[in-house]
């Protein structure tokens, strides 16, 4: 007999992985629903966020700085990469940026390996955010709270820039015709620019928050990029909202599958995409033209 | 043409040489290639070797059917790869199978896992497709993963050494490296005149039609969605038949060939070689596996080297090595 208090657990640890999975999906999503561009490379800078957030804490001797420092860094190689390698494919083949930005996630991992070796390293939880809380329901990870927290927050914070801010502004009406925001003036090469490096962010972001709650090794990049794809399938490419409703589904599923069918856990994620994309190919949230 | 005939005949004729020269190299195409394979273990610096470029090369020619000439970039071919391998390793290890019975049910059930993979992935179009191909193959992954009393899980699936192949009578020692590869050739060899009778037919035209101009194939009145879910699934078939040889000749199978790293090398070696052309995915696997076996005897590291020079083609030489030669051919 499952109890109640378990399934709430298992909910919650659900709901915690759900919104590193958005941090990875928006990200994905934001850049292809600017530039076009889908980053395989995406699952690598997840992984090399969580090395650099690894090391900076290390440095630091503090989380904090981990979590700060990490991801921008992070998301200013992110920029470096559209700057030098993927601006000089736009007007070529969809496929080529892509091709290109698989080749950089193969070299990103190899480098990683070279740097701090093949064998995964434990990352341990910030004493202040260790231990368990109280909720009433039960006792849960403050930790994976924190997760919540924060990317909760940083939804808010999003949601914020890109509609009330002239940068938000600019973006979605980029995502939406570029070459009309050419004419009226703005320099849009900027925006893709830091476009990128946002999506890059945020998914370093996700990396450095997932590193406690996982071993940081070079090959976790490679099943994050998968559940990413599986997420902006799900939620819809380039939809923003799908990736946040896809993302807590996805990691709800994935919790739940594990306490009752735990051989199915990694398998479920795969079948809810094939449902999908048998009833809506082009995802819960997408526009019908773009599948 | 007779040392008489003047000079303004002569550049005249040039271009239909030329082409001429074209077209028999087309028409000269699989016996060429058979040839070339012949030499290979005697060029290369070991059998080894060349056993690999033959396996990877035709897993290139398969999905090269897809990617170079249908224009749809996979990245869930190791899928099929595996399951010929997987499939032929458990026909024999589990219900002693024969070698031949076990190959034929690695292919046949690499072909099907195609079909059901391409009827998912086709109703997606675009960069969708990619993103698709690869969830669905790591869903066989970690399929495979899981049934581990069928596969043997992260271990691999060991224990189905064919020390000999039994064929009407005849007995060939498949444990000599030389017997073995050249009874690898007469597969891959068959696979390639099979492909190339694809390519020359007018289903050839069709999917290259399809590539070129979706909408337009669309408009001429083909049916673009069931040439492409043919297009996949003969190009998976040809894939798992390179999974069953890889089976046979190396006696396990490694998990590591379902995940998608194996397709996004598969997707390398096409590219390097040149995508579209008959030639292009051998000279890729040659070109990917001499600069794997090479940077290995500095680096354990060779990928950081395989992947700059990838990302180096994506940017400069997209055709890949063939295909900018055959460029550069025709512009000269």
């Amino acid at each position: 007999m499952m109890d109640a208090e378990l399934i709430a657990m298992q909910l919650f640890s659900g709901i915690a992985l759900g919104a590193i999975l958005i941090m990875v999906a928006l990200g994905l999503s934001i850049i292809f629903g600017m530039l076009g561009v889908v980053n395989f490379a995406h699952g690598a800078l997840f992984m090399v966020g969580a090395y650099a957030g690894l090391w900076v804490a290390s440095l630091t001797g503090s989380f904090w700085w981990g979590l700060l420092v990490a991801p921008l860094a992070v998301g200013i190689f992110g920029m470096a990469i559209e700057y030098l390698l993927i601006r000089p494919l736009y007007g070529r083949s969809v496929d080529d940026p892509l091709l290109l930005t698989f080749g950089l996630g193969y070299v990103l991992v190899e480098a990683v390996r070279i740097v701090f070796g093949s064998d995964g390293i434990p990352f341990q939880t910030p004493p202040q955010l260790a231990g368990v809380a109280d909720l009433g329901i039960g006792f849960f990870p403050i930790y994976r709270l924190f997760v919540i927290a924060v990317v909760a927050l940083l939804l808010l914070l999003l949601w914020l820039v890109l509609e009330k801010t002239k940068f938000g502004l600019i973006v979605r009406a980029g995502a939406q015709d570029p070459q009309i925001m050419r004419v009226l003036g703005v320099d849009i090469s900027r925006v893709w620019l830091l476009v990128f490096g946002l999506g890059v962010g945020l998914t370093a972001l996700g990396g450095v928050l997932a590193a406690p709650m996982r071993n940081v090794n070079p090959e976790m990049g490679s099943l994050v990029l998968a559940e990413a794809f599986v997420v902006t399938v799900i939620g819809g490419m380039g939809s923003l909202v799908g990736a946040i409703v896809a993302g807590l589904l996805v990691g709800v599923a994935i919790s739940m599958t594990a306490l009752f069918a735990p051989e199915m856990a990694t398998i479920v994620m795969f079948a809810l995409m094939a449902l999908v994309l048998l009833v809506r190919p082009q995802g819960l949230f997408g526009k019908p033209g773009r599948a | 043409m007779t040392a008489s005939t003047s000079s303004v005949a002569a550049v005249a004729t040039r271009p239909t040489n030329r082409r001429g020269w074209r077209a028999r190299l087309i028409l000269w195409r699989v016996p060429l290639s058979i040839l070339a394979l012949c030499l290979l273990p005697w060029v290369l610096p070991s059998m080894a070797l060349a056993t690999n470029v033959l396996i990877y090369g035709l897993l290139a020619v398969g999905y090269n059917l897809l990617f170079g000439y249908t224009g749809l970039l996979s990245f869930g071919h190791a899928a099929f790869f595996g399951a010929g391998a997987y499939v032929t390793g458990i026909a024999i290890a589990q219900f002693g199978a024969s070698w031949y019975a076990a190959l034929a049910l690695g292919v046949v059930a690499g072909g099907l896992l195609a079909f059901v993979i391409g009827i998912l992935s086709i109703r997606t179009r675009g960069i969708y497709f990619s993103m698709v191909t690869l969830a669905l193959s790591q869903l066989v992954y970690y399929t495979a993963l899981q049934a581990a009393s069928w596969t043997g899980g992260e271990n691999g699936l060991r224990g189905f050494t064919v020390g000999q192949l039994d064929l009407f009578g005849w007995t060939v020692d498949f444990l000599d490296p030389v017997t073995k590869y050249y009874v690898l050739m007469v597969f891959a060899a068959a696979a390639l005149w099979f492909v190339s009778r694809i390519l020359n037919s007018p289903f050839g035209a069709v999917i290259e039609a399809i590539r070129e101009n979706e909408t337009r194939a669309r408009a001429c009145g083909y049916h673009v969605e069931r040439s492409k879910l043919i297009a996949f699934t003969l190009s998976g078939l040809i894939c798992a038949l390179a999974g069953t040889l890889l089976a046979l000749h190396l006696a396990i199978v490694p998990l590591d060939i379902l995940h998608y790293q194996t397709s996004g090398m598969i997707v390398m070696m096409t590219l390097l070689g040149g995508a579209g052309s008959f030639f292009g995915p051998f000279v890729g696997a040659l070109a990917f596996l001499l600069m794997e076996d090479v940077v290995s005897l500095w680096t354990s590291h060779w990928q950081i080297v395989v992947g700059t020079v990838f990302i180096l083609f994506v940017l400069f030489l997209p055709k890949g090595i063939w295909g900018t030669a055959l460029a550069w051919e025709a512009r000269r």
